[in-house]
């Protein structure tokens, strides 16, 4: 059905021509789901682009066939393309928000592709979008025809998406990231929907995922991808029980799986033995009745209602929970960048909700509570160069000056595993995984007694995540401190914490130590976030 | 110690590669950027340099036509216009500089502040900046300039109040997205107080397009002066200023007597083009991530 060739995809830059794309071939099946596998850079996006005719300006197909169905993509007319893009072959984005007209209905954007494609005229275009959108089960179809984007979840944004794709019975569906940034039991649910559908209609489909446990869960065969090249394809259960490829191999253990421990995602030369932690009695950190009660347009919103928790000195306490829980607003209260309404939180015995956030900057306890954000990205000043950033808190807590100053910054360098070479660059010469290390430098500078990690990892490869997962549970022996981990993936936040915290709506439902939380979940939510998550195969151990 | 002093060298050398690398990659700012050193050079040297003063009268020598000894001719009471136009230079410039230094100021404060705290101060600021901008800008200046009175300082202020909105609401803005970035965040975390928060890690992330808004601003503030001096406001004959010049010499155009109006008219253009170029270039230069 679909032929692809010896493909070749490369892109003009100030620097010369980049290869994106070196020379792949592949083959789809009628009825075939193929999943691309590969992490940030490796080409797989690139490669669904190639096939669309969609690339980005300088980016152009250097060699190589891709044909589709007897026509060839690449050297098809604009006007032939056009009319295969959403007919003949249709895609989903990444980002459902990004890929939607945000000023026009939903409802008439799915009209758009219908009446572009004749298969619909100006009298029944209406009846035919609310069909699509009871194709993929979104409830009142009729009434959420006249949505617009930014009325609805990320989850109902990405059925919309969908709608679109499969509104005039395309054969081939290209699914890039399709769940990428939404909930984890969100993306089960579309992730079922997607492959219910295609299965219902008999086409093919790509999907494209930087994730193995949900390419193998969905996929009839993988193909690995790295730096523009396939290292390997084959069955799902094959390719993680017994991968060929060195490649391969590191991405399957990275893969977080259950019953694993932290060590074993690192590929086996470097799993140095762990280091022990120790968790004291006494509580370091005790919130008590915290709540957090907003004043929207239609009335109040209770984001964080009443929640009472505590974190042992030295324990690492994992906050689980999908976005909108309040997870993320109580890690602000507890860092001290947001006021709560109501509610103790005690440090030290201290009761430090009692000061007002603004002033906190020049407290005395500033330096004992820290944070690494979510995106490293965001979270790093563009205008600062890697030695800057750390420099930051070590300058205004720390009172460091000149040589202590830079001795002290490569020590921490050190630390994150930071080369000292990249410390005079800027955030947008580092990688993702550079960039993590250096704002967890810049957040260990003054040696925190408690941290809290606003899901450091979302951003990042698996290899990375595994990497700084271990950085993480290393400085934490090092250093002795305390961990909240903020996350909406319990097998991660298992990996490296004693005790979960698991929230709702504002509430705590479940809470308890992590083994017995995730062996026994006794609260039906726990039991279905766990549930949502993708099972990839476990790999047999080859001695 | 050595090895931070070599650091910081080595950064700031940086700097000047990535200058060398604008300017290389980029003709039309490379152009932008000699021309603009040009209309420097005649700012600090141009009086030491030219043949002739440019207030000395001499009746006898009136309304030459260009020359080898008179490079632009002589006026209606035979004063060197070559000379009169290089000399003008530091006046426009200087008023345009003192123009734009003022409004970037002034705008860069006001905005910040109603970027990053909002509520009320900013619906107030923004009321305000609306109602300047809902005056015809020129008449505007015109009015300030004529309430106030004819020196070169109210010239500046008129200037710079007509330009403080394109500041105050570029660097809202900019602000404004950046209120809650993760590393706004992060710098409170690292103990900096809202003031230092706004003025040493957001506000810097404005000046890229504030760059762009500055070389323009720069045009305009020279044209703002030369044309308030050219309808009679402003700085007064003899003064040599290209505006004043181009007035004067408009009598003449009908008697044939073209080159007192048409140089400082073409210098004053040259200078007005040479700032818009330089925009894109400056943008380029104050941004770090141009540096690859």
């Amino acid at each position: 059905m679909l032929n692809v060739k010896d493909l070749a995809v490369s892109f003009q830059t100030r620097r010369g021509a980049v290869d994106a794309v070196r020379g792949i071939s592949f083959e789809l099946e009628k009825g075939e789901i193929l999943g691309i596998v590969g992490e940030s850079g490796s080409g797989k996006s690139v490669t669904s682009f190639a096939l669309m005719r969609i690339l980005d300006v300088g980016g152009m197909i250097k060699a190589g066939e891709a044909v589709y169905s007897g026509i060839d993509l690449r050297r098809a007319t604009e006007k032939t393309m056009r009319d295969i893009r959403g007919r003949e072959i249709s895609m989903i984005f990444q980002n459902p928000r990004a890929a939607l007209n945000p000023i026009r209905k939903v409802g008439h954007q799915i009209e758009d592709v219908l009446r572009r494609h004749a298969k619909a005229t100006r009298q029944n275009a209406r009846d035919k979008a609310i069909e699509a959108l009871e194709a993929v089960k979104i409830r009142d179809a009729a009434a959420r025809y006249d949505a617009y984007p930014f009325e609805l979840s990320g989850g109902m944004c990405q059925r919309i998406v969908i709608a679109i794709a499969l509104a005039c019975d395309p054969r081939l569906l290209i699914a890039d990231e399709p769940t990428t940034g939404l909930d984890i039991t969100t993306q089960k649910a579309v992730m079922d929907l997607v492959i219910e559908l295609i299965r219902a209609r008999q086409m093919s489909s790509i999907l494209i995922t930087h994730d193995l446990g949900l390419a193998s869960q969905y996929c009839d065969r993988i193909m690995v991808m790295k730096d523009g090249g396939i290292v390997e394809q084959g069955d799902p259960l094959g390719l993680f029980s017994n991968p060929q490829h060195s490649y391969t191999r590191k991405l399957v253990d990275a893969t977080p799986r259950a019953g694993e421990s932290i060590r074993s995602l690192l590929p086996p030369e470097d799993r140095k033995p762990e280091l022990p932690h120790e968790i004291g009695d006494d509580a370091l950190l005790d919130v008590r009745g915290l709540t957090k009660t907003y004043q929207g347009k239609s009335g109040p919103v209770h984001a964080v209602k009443g929640i009472s928790f505590t974190v042992k000195r030295g324990q690492s306490v994992g906050l689980v929970g999908e976005s909108g829980c309040g997870k993320s607003t109580t890690a602000e209260m507890l860092v001290r960048l947001m006021d709560a309404s109501s509610g103790q939180i005690l440090f030290d015995g201290e009761d430090i909700a009692a000061m007002p956030a603004r002033a906190f900057a020049k407290n005395s306890r500033r330096g004992d509570i820290q944070m690494v954000f979510q995106d490293a990205t965001d979270s790093l000043n563009p205008r600062h160069t890697a030695r800057q950033t750390i420099a930051e808190p070590l300058q205004r807590l720390g009172h460091l000056r000149g040589q202590q100053l830079a001795v002290r910054i490569e020590e921490l360098a050190g630390l994150v595993g930071l080369p000292y070479s990249l410390l005079e660059r800027f955030p947008h010469q580092l990688s993702g995984g550079q960039k993590a290390r250096v704002g967890i430098a810049r957040a260990i500078a003054l040696e925190p007694k408690f941290l809290i990690l606003d899901e450091p990892t979302a951003a990042l490869d698996v290899s990375i995540q595994a990497v700084v997962l271990n950085l993480l549970m290393d400085l934490r022996a090092k250093l002795g401190m305390s961990y909240l981990f903020v996350s909406h993936d319990l097998h991660v936040v298992r990996l490296l914490c004693d005790h979960v915290v698991v929230m709702k709506a504002g509430e705590i439902v479940e809470q308890g130590p992590a083994l017995q939380v995730m062996s026994d979940p006794q609260d039906p939510y726990t039991k279905e976030l766990l549930s949502a998550a993708p099972k990839p195969p476990a790999r047999r151990i080859v001695a | 110690m050595s090895g931070v002093l070599l650091k910081s060298i080595a950064r700031r050398s940086g700097g000047l590669d990535h200058l060398i690398y604008v300017l290389r990659a980029n003709p039309v700012t490379m152009f932008a950027f000699a021309m603009f050193a040009l209309i420097i050079l005649a700012a600090v040297f141009g009086p030491s340099l030219v043949p002739y003063d440019p207030l000395a009268t001499n009746a006898a020598n009136a309304l030459q036509s260009p020359s080898l000894a008179h490079w632009f001719g002589t006026d209606s009471v035979g004063r060197d216009v070559f000379s009169r136009v290089i000399v003008a230079t530091r006046l426009d410039l200087s008023i345009s500089v003192a123009a734009v230094a003022l409004s970037f100021v002034i705008g860069s404060v006001l905005g910040s502040v109603a970027g990053y705290w909002g509520g009320w101060l900013d619906a107030v600021l923004n009321r305000v900046l609306d109602t300047i901008m809902a005056f015809p800008l020129f008449v505007l200046a015109m009015g300030i300039v004529a309430a106030l009175g004819n020196t070169i300082e109210n010239i500046i202020y008129a200037t710079a109040i007509i330009n403080v909105p394109f500041y105050a609401r570029l660097v809202r803005a900019e602000v404004n997205i950046r209120r809650n970035a993760g590393f706004a965040q992060a710098a409170k975390l690292s103990g900096n107080s809202d003031v230092r928060v706004l003025a040493m890690h957001i506000f810097p992330n404005a000046l890229p397009p504030m760059m762009v808004q500055v070389s323009l601003n720069l045009g305009w503030a020279i044209l703002n002066a030369a044309g308030l001096s050219f309808i009679g406001l402003g700085v007064r004959p003899p003064t040599a200023e290209w505006g004043i010049m181009v007035a004067e010499g408009a009598n003449f155009i009908v008697s044939g007597e073209w080159w007192l109006a048409v140089f400082p008219g073409l210098t004053l253009m040259i200078a007005v083009f040479t700032f818009n170029l330089l925009g894109d270039g400056l943008r380029d230069i104050f941004d770090p991530r141009q540096r690859t």
